[in-house]
């Protein structure tokens, strides 16, 4: 009936990445999500540069010697344009050499990779607990909206997603020292060397806050993208068609409802990037969000920079994944349009 | 209420469909579908039958219940809704009493239904082959074969191709086939058709119609269309029951509901129909429906009806057998004198040529390609002119370069002899003011957080600058369109689609136009309110000398409006002239082709017309469309 | 004229909750500093006691009253948290809406840079903004507005754009309104609730990521009485005396939900606004599509 149907403008600015095959659509995803990282680089490395002063000496304190300041500017390359300064971290960077920490003065690769290896238990841990939960929960949710199962799980989603991490973490904690006193650690610290699994106690307080952390997003984006199914025409059709119900489902809802919560898990998890910082901190799990907030209190340049690059580099990625999937599990955006 | 309803009921339904309870087709007894929250009834004890190989045509506008009635018949209600009484029987099963799991097991074999937008109600993300097969009753073993045969059936071909594509990769046209096909697959008794032409195109409609009608014979399914389109209905159905705010309140066989129709609101609807073939005198209907909430004692139909007495205001009418078959519901129905249809009269040219108000001359635009070539095109101050042509024609691209709303164009375009700047920003007021627009959705053209006096003001303000514009004013121009003083206080959201549609044109009015530019303004408003606002556009062209430019896909609309038409096709301007000539003796093969494809009023309703045959309007040529 | 059944029933009670839960820590966070009964910073008792008479919540790591420090921790958090939020939501809004409606290249290159900000978590990038600028309060304050800023455009664009592409504005554009006009009269009224719902979400952000701040200690500094500080320093001594910590966590937890609640239920009620609701299923408006985070 209307004539030209005007494109609805917001789509116009995506239509360079949303175009052509999904081959094409990935290469331009993660050539985008490069020059993200490049530009997250310049922003960390740029920080630095608003140090006010020296940096040497703001590091080292007014009373360090002048011969300690002039050897430290020197290994950071102090002494350098910025330009310079960002060329060689950037370099050494590519090349593996992760720079010393100002601190321990061991390199920070070795240190990155032992908090790297406990941050990816407790995050893949969390991921395989929360996610399954939270998807179930969702579809009940959405399966029975609007009625009291759905009220109930909406308003702890609701009131979860309000929390600040560490309230989260710090309540869980009170709770269990006074409910449960001396069977959990409040603590969580991982012997240097070992792995967390080693002594799996030290987990549970961390794993249940980040579950509930993660719950609300996924159990929201499941809930709602299945209601939205649920109530299109396409459903209906479905029953008019006298599909049966574990079909209707499963064949026909699930697979519409999924991309988007899928889209949702990869950017929670990507979330959860930032989220460890702030619980790994509650429980002194040795975690490289502890890490980072350890290397602010001690302003350790080289460890922040890496750092925070690192977890940009996972979070970039993770979103890459996310839009993947979307794309892969949309045969419209998959196939073109007509 | 309900059980009101049932008593009065009884006593005709005996004669009504006079059905076996074990008969094939379909039979629906007394259905009542109230809202679950608050009990309102939206279909109210409803009975009619429909016997294998024949076709009911179910009308009614919006609002009026016809899809909840329709869905109902497959033992289904949407959220909010449920069923709460009467039956419905498909090939003798009672469809209302069966278990959930047997009542699944009927829909898509006894009883199928076809949508109103394939495009949304064919699943996304399945190949069609599996959807399809989903309706057969074949084992697996034939079933390619009985898919191929499917797809045949609706002329659909290369059905290895089809099978393997998913919906979004099929034109509309395709869709609707392919829902259709579904829906004949498992050969059902029964099938509910919802609109399922409305998102098409003219041409593309009539043969899904030819479609529909062959298979329903060949298959012998008894078929319940649902439809706002009395012109679909009057080429298509056998029976037709007409359905105002919940109830059926005339049915019977085609020939008697469109040719000897008894209820005032059938009448009113018929009159507001235009045809193609003749300039008809459309007659609108005042009001709107009531609020299923809110419904007046008695009558219901009695607040908009020319006919109504007192006794309408107080007692509901039992529905009456007028003849054989033919059921009305109406204390007034023997009162209804049909007269002859009013032609309009003729608009003669002025005898001397005057000069264009607007003149086009070599005008292009692009829309990443190029849709507009070469239009040169005049029109003459005072009169109305439509634009007329398919989806996709540039009908609605041209008249946006003339409002400036539209910027990817070349050539030009003079309003009075003064060429017009490309975009609106670069024009001066004066002949901004000259120009308005109104849009096809009443529903987006309005700000909804301005009152209408608002937004009036907002317009007048700004085109009229230095001037002071009273609220007399403003209330003066609201009543000009026919709405009352308390809109100009009003959301946009607190009136319907006609008043807002009113209150948009009142916004063009307010500054003073020359040329109102009017997009499709009633394609989303039901048959009884377009009428109004023809009648409303007819009325300012003769008072204000206002000049009217109407995009339009409706030929007969466009007969009862204008004195001038322009046909498009893809881009290009193929035929053009006054309307009543280019219309009885259509040259260009496109103008012949959207003719020919315009739906009319069958056998049913020519009945009429050779009674009455005398014109009342003078110097009138009605000729038939030969060819 | 409304008798008490109607009204129970048309009352939204999670409103009502969550209204009350926002005032009783909004009167807590004002008052609180007149009804101290100690002063906040000395210390009155032994480390950690456990609720007495005379303290009605103990004393914390320093032997300071733990019922003082509460009632005047809140002020100064929650100011910096209104501050943050309507720089960051004022600022976010005006770029958001220029984008969506001038379009082209500018929107692109707004858009592209709050994604390279959005590629990054959230509290990182504060803390990596207050570790090398200091942590004097100001900044806290201006890097939480700034981290806000790409998403509150953001949602703001895309509000907007469904405004802009309305035919309401197409009109404005055909009477050569001048666009200052068309965002004052077109635009802004119509992405009023969006920005309310906003202001809303990002104060419980920024209520969030101050107290994460202070906790992590790169906000509020000792001896001064901040609950996300109290927290953090208290948190030893939870086995002994755990109301400084519990009342802190309590409190914010209550505000957060409180405000959460009150901006859900806004943005809900956009949706049930408008026509009466036994015709809506008899057109059905397409669902709107929940706004992803």
């Amino acid at each position: 009936m209307a004539e030209a149907v005007r494109a609805a403008p917001w789509q116009g600015g995506w239509g360079w990445i949303s175009g052509g095959t999904i081959g094409a659509m990935l290469v331009r995803r993660i050539a985008l999500g490069l020059v993200t990282l490049l530009l997250v680089s310049l922003v960390v490395f740029g920080a630095t540069q608003l140090l006010p002063g020296d940096v040497a000496v703001a590091i080292l304190g007014r009373t360090a010697t002048p011969a300690r300041v002039a050897a430290l500017r020197a290994a950071l390359h102090l002494d350098r344009s910025p330009m310079a300064q960002y060329g060689l971290w950037l370099l050494g960077l590519f090349q593996g050499n992760l720079g010393r920490s100002l601190v321990t003065n061991t390199p920070v690769a070795q240190d990155i990779a032992g908090r790297l290896h406990n941050s990816a238990i407790l995050v893949s841990l969390t991921a395989i607990i929360s996610l399954p939960i939270a998807v179930v929960a969702g579809i009940a949710a959405a399966h029975r909206h609007d009625k009291a199962t759905d009220h109930a799980l909406s308003a702890v989603a609701l009131s979860l997603s309000a929390l600040p991490e560490f309230v989260v973490g710090i309540a869980l904690i009170v709770l269990s020292s006074l409910v449960i006193p001396h069977w959990l650690p409040m603590v969580s610290l991982v012997r240097p060397g070992h792995s967390p699994l080693e002594t799996p106690r030290i987990l549970v307080l961390p794993l249940l806050t980040l579950t509930l952390i993660v719950f609300p997003y996924v159990f929201r984006m499941m809930r709602g993208s299945m209601i939205d199914v649920l109530e299109s025409d396409y459903i209906e059709m479905a029953r008019l068609k006298g599909v049966a119900r574990h079909r209707l489902l499963l064949v026909h809802a699930l697979p519409s409802a999924l991309p988007p919560t899928i889209q949702a898990i990869a950017l929670t998890l990507a979330y959860l990037a930032g989220g460890i910082v702030v619980v790994e901190y509650v429980f002194g799990y040795t975690g490289i969000g502890a890490g980072i907030v350890q290397a602010v209190v001690s302003r350790d340049l080289p460890e922040i920079q890496d750092f925070t690059l690192i977890l940009a580099g996972i979070y970039v990625l993770l979103n890459i994944v996310a839009d993947t999937c979307t794309l892969a599990l949309t045969p419209k955006l998959r196939t073109g349009r007509r | 209420m309900g059980s009101l309803f049932a008593k009065t009921m009884a006593k005709p339904a005996a004669g009504l469909g006079a059905a076996k309870p074990t008969s094939a087709g379909i039979a629906v007894r007394q259905l009542t579908i109230n809202t679950t929250d608050g009990g309102v009834p939206i279909v109210r004890g409803i009975s009619f039958t429909v016997a294998p190989g024949s076709i009911l045509g179910l009308v009614g506008e919006s609002g009026s219940g016809k899809t909840t009635a329709g869905l109902a018949l497959l033992g289904y209600a949407r959220s909010g809704l449920k069923i709460a009484g009467g039956s419905v029987s498909i090939g003798g099963v009672s469809m209302l009493d069966l278990p959930e799991r047997e009542l699944v097991a009927m829909r898509g074999r006894e009883i199928t239904y076809v949508p109103q937008d394939p495009a949304t109600a064919l699943h996304p993300g399945l190949r069609l082959r599996t959807q399809m097969a989903e309706c057969l009753r074949q084992p697996s073993g034939a079933r390619e074969q009985a898919l191929h045969g499917m797809l045949q059936d609706v002329g659909l071909p290369d059905p290895a191709r089809i099978l393997a594509s998913y919906p979004h990769e099929l034109s509309g046209g395709q869709q609707q086939r392919i829902a259709i096909a579904m829906a004949f697959a498992a050969k059902p008794q029964a099938i509910v058709m919802d609109e399922p032409t409305t998102a098409l195109d003219v041409t593309t409609q009539t043969r899904v119609l030819q479609l529909v009608r062959a298979l329903a014979q060949q298959h012998r399914t008894a078929v319940v269309y649902v439809s706002h389109d009395l012109a679909v209905i009057a080429s298509l159905a056998d029976q037709v029951a007409v359905m105002y705010s919940g109830e059926i309140v005339e049915s019977g066989t085609a020939a008697q509901v469109i040719g000897r129709r008894l209820h005032p609101y059938t009448h009113a609807l018929l009159r507001a129909v235009p045809d193609p073939d003749r300039a008809l005198w459309l007659e609108g209907l005042p009001g709107q429906a009531p609020d299923p909430a809110q419904r007046p004692p008695g009558c219901v139909f009695a607040p908009r009806c020319g006919l109504a007495e007192p006794a309408c205001t107080t007692q509901s009418p039992d529905p009456v057998l007028a003849e054989p078959d033919h059921m009305v519901r109406c204390f007034r129905a023997g009162s209804l004198h049909i007269a002859a249809p009013r032609l309009l009269p003729a608009v003669p040219r002025p005898a001397q040529p005057v000069s264009p108000l607007l003149r086009l001359t070599a005008v292009q635009a692009w829309h990443g390609r190029k849709v507009l070539h070469d239009i040169a095109l005049d029109i003459a101050p005072g009169r109305a002119t439509a634009i007329v042509g398919e989806s996709g024609s540039g009908k609605t691209t041209l008249v946006r370069c003339i409002a400036g709303l539209h910027s990817a164009w070349t050539g030009e375009i003079a309003l009075a002899g003064q060429p017009l700047a490309t975009k609106a920003k670069a024009r001066p007021l004066e002949q901004l003011r000259r120009i308005q627009y109104v849009f096809q959705n009443p529903y987006a053209s309005l700000n909804p957080r301005q009152t209408i006096g608002q937004s009036l003001l907002v317009a007048a303000r700004h085109l009229r600058r230095g001037e002071r514009i009273s609220r007399n004013e403003t209330l003066a121009v609201l009543a000009s369109v026919g709405l009352p003083a308390a809109v100009i206080d009003a959301l946009p959201g607190q009136l319907s689609g006609g008043q807002r549609q009113r209150a948009a044109i009142a916004r063009g009015l307010i500054c003073q136009p020359e040329l109102l530019i009017c997009d499709e303004v009633t394609s989303a408003l039901d048959v009884s309110i377009q009428a109004t606002v023809i009648e409303l556009l007819t009325r300012l062209q003769a008072e204000r000398g206002l000049t009217i430019l109407f995009v339009a896909h409706n030929i007969g609309l466009v007969r009862s409006l204008a004195q001038d038409i322009v046909v498009m096709q893809a881009g290009q301007l193929v035929e053009s002239g006054e309307t009543q000539t280019v219309l009885s003796a259509p040259i260009a093969a496109e103008t012949i082709r959207l003719m020919r494809s315009a739906p009319r009023f069958g056998a049913a309703a020519q009945d009429e017309f050779h009674d009455g045959a005398a014109l009342d309007a003078s110097g009138m040529e009605a000729k038939p469309l030969r060819g | 004229m409304m008798t008490v059944r109607t009204w129970l029933r048309r009352t939204d009670w999670p409103t009502v909750f969550a209204a009350v839960l926002v005032i009783l820590v909004m009167a807590i966070v004002i008052l609180g500093p007149f009804l101290a009964p100690q002063s906040p910073t000395d210390s009155v008792d032994d480390v950690f006691a456990l609720p007495a008479p005379g303290e009605l919540l103990g004393s914390d790591v320093l032997g300071r009253d733990v019922l003082s420090r509460v009632l005047s921790g809140g002020w100064r958090f929650l100011t910096m948290a209104g501050a943050a939020t309507i720089l960051g939501v004022g600022f976010g809004s005006l770029i958001g809406i220029l984008a969506a409606l001038i379009g082209g290249i500018l929107d692109e290159i707004i858009m592209r840079l709050a994604d390279v900000v959005l590629a990054f978590p959230q509290l990182i990038l504060a803390l990596l903004f207050v570790s090398f600028a200091g942590s004097s309060l100001s900044l806290v304050v201006l890097v939480i507005a700034i981290v806000h800023v790409p998403q509150v455009a953001r949602t703001l664009r895309a509000a907007s754009l469904r405004v802009v592409g309305e035919d309401y504005v197409r009109y404005s554009e055909s009477i050569g309104l001048p666009r200052r006009r068309i965002v004052w009269l077109d635009i802004l009224p119509n992405v009023r609730t969006t920005l309310f719902v906003e202001l809303g979400l990002r104060l419980t952000f920024s209520i969030a990521l101050i107290a994460s701040l202070s906790y992590l200690s790169f906000g509020a500094q000792p001896p001064s009485a901040d609950w996300g500080l109290m927290i953090h320093e208290n948190q030893i001594g939870i086995e002994s005396n755990p109301w400084p910590v519990i009342a802190p966590v309590v409190l914010i937890a209550l505000l957060s939900i409180g405000i959460n609640v009150l901006s859900d239920r806004l943005s809900r009620r956009r949706g049930k606004r408008g026509r009466l609701q036994t015709a809506a299923h008899l057109a059905p408006v397409p669902a709107k599509l929940g706004e992803t985070a």
